[in-house]
């Protein structure tokens, strides 16, 4: 029934962001807060391989560029999570599938996601000539992998274990 | 999907990344941020964030409602000593100055609430509409917008200003039913049309895009001689139609003047009033008689 799985992956996607808007923001620090839509999308990757999680990218992209309070160009998550979803399900491309990643494998991945994810983003911002200082964008950056990775532990083990369960066929 | 068909799409070693798929989503990415840049009010990505708006703006509300006793309680721990002090002298001075005010019960129980807010529409003259934050765009999105619980059934609509009982917080970008969009005015993109209150030098105001301590705004002056000093108070400049800022609301003090030879203009540092880092109850400034699904409330004080 894959309808019901891309529900699901839809719903896991939609938790993650309103989380993100409306709960952790009460513990950002400087606004900054974990990523956790790119931690949703790291975890399909990781179980169920490129292809999957950089649509799951594009849906949730779309979303964090929609979904109020955002008000930047839209298409610009999106293009960072795709790309996140593309290079994080390369790393399960490399292993085999029915082997477990270790855990230091899922945290240095969620670390190059938050990387690669949060750099294109504000990429995408320098080359449409957003007024942003590059200091302050490599912080906002570090802080922002070392929230993700701080988050890893707990996010990424359900969503991983969800991912699975969807996946009757490979488990 | 059959699972026959879905095992051999995949492989046994798991599914082929197919490079074709990656380049139709990033192009579908890329004509997403030409189709927002392009089109104006009117465009489809405006009225697909509407829609998703629609969706998300309650749900947001929701999660905030059920999560605010919780992130109270570190603040409760912290200072309620100090609070309770402050409360006993603050209710003694507060009944003494709304004794005239309040007629009803009901009506002094909502203004206990919206106490500050009441002498920040006092201090304007002009109506405003109650509304709390319920969510906070992150700093990874280099931009500095919150959602409020106010909508378009409340009366609130985009170009109007918000701000708290410190001061200016900033102005509506869009509306849904029930949720408002607002560009905090330390966004790097805002500019606010300011003026020294002391001088009444005329200037414009960019927000750096941090939050926090560091959260600063410049004034450039359009006077080149002008001379701002510190501790100089700000307020709006505001236009003659009222839009996007109201006149006259305080923003902040200067903190810094810096005087720039090779540019033209005077630049100082503003310190801005309101804590951006712990934005909650905010209201909208909105005309005299707007029909809200909640009490306004009113230049003199009073609750429509």
């Amino acid at each position: 029934m894959s309808w019901i799985r891309a529900l699901v992956a839809f719903a896991a996607v939609s938790v993650a962001l309103v989380l993100q808007v409306s709960l952790f923001p009460h513990l950002a620090w400087h606004g900054i807060v974990p990523n956790l839509c790119l931690l949703v999308v790291v975890g399909a990757a990781l179980t169920r391989g490129p292809q999957f999680a950089a649509v799951l990218g594009f849906v949730a992209g779309v979303a964090l560029d929609l979904a109020p309070p955002a008000d930047h160009l839209a298409g610009r998550w999106a293009l960072a999570l795709v790309i996140v979803g593309y290079v994080a399900g390369q790393v399960r491309q490399g292993g085999r599938h029915d082997t477990r990643l270790s855990a230091t494998t899922v945290v240095a991945t969620v670390a190059a996601s938050s990387f690669v994810g949060t750099s294109v983003f504000a990429l995408t911002g320098v080359v449409l000539g957003d007024p942003v200082a590059i200091p302050e964008l490599l912080q906002v950056i570090a802080v922002a992998m070392a929230w993700d990775v701080l988050l890893t532990p707990i996010v990424l083990p359900p969503v991983m274990t969800l991912f699975r369960r969807l996946e009757p066929s490979l488990a | 999907m059959s699972p026959r068909r879905e095992r051999r799409w995949r492989g046994p070693d798991g599914p082929p990344a197919s490079p074709a798929l990656l380049v139709a989503l990033v192009l579908a990415c890329l004509s997403l941020m030409t189709l927002d840049a392009q089109g104006g009010d009117g465009s489809p990505v405006e009225s697909a964030r509407g829609a998703v708006g629609e969706v998300f703006g309650p749900v947001e509300v929701a999660t905030a409602t059920a999560v605010r006793p919780f992130t109270a309680v570190p603040r409760w721990f912290r200072s309620r000593d100090a609070l309770e002090q402050d409360m006993l002298d603050l209710r003694a001075e507060n009944s003494q100055l709304r004794s005239d005010l309040a007629t009803e019960d009901y009506n002094r129980n909502r203004l206990a609430e919206f106490d500050g807010l009441t002498a920040a529409a006092r201090s304007i003259g002009s109506s405003l509409v109650p509304a709390r934050v319920v969510g906070m765009g992150s700093s990874q999105s280099f931009s500095r917008t919150v959602t409020i619980d106010a909508g378009s059934d409340a009366g609130v609509s985009p170009d109007q200003t918000v701000v708290n009982n410190d001061g200016l917080v900033g102005r509506v970008l869009r509306v849904t039913r029930t949720t408002a969009s607002v560009l905090l005015i330390v966004d790097a993109d805002s500019v606010v049309g300011a003026r020294v209150g002391r001088s009444m030098q005329v200037g414009l105001l960019h927000g750096r895009g941090v939050l926090g301590s560091d959260g600063r705004l410049d004034l450039e002056l359009l006077d080149q001689t002008a001379m701002p000093t510190e501790d100089d108070a700000v307020v709006t400049w505001g236009s003659e139609a009222g839009g996007p800022y109201v006149s006259g609301v305080p923003v902040g003090r200067v903190t810094h003047v810096y005087r720039s030879v090779r540019e033209s203009a005077q630049r100082a540092v503003i310190d801005p009033y309101v804590d951006f880092g712990a934005l909650d109850l905010v209201g909208v400034v909105v005309p005299a008689g707007t029909a809200s699904d909640r009490s306004v409330i009113e230049a003199d004080g009073s609750l429509g």
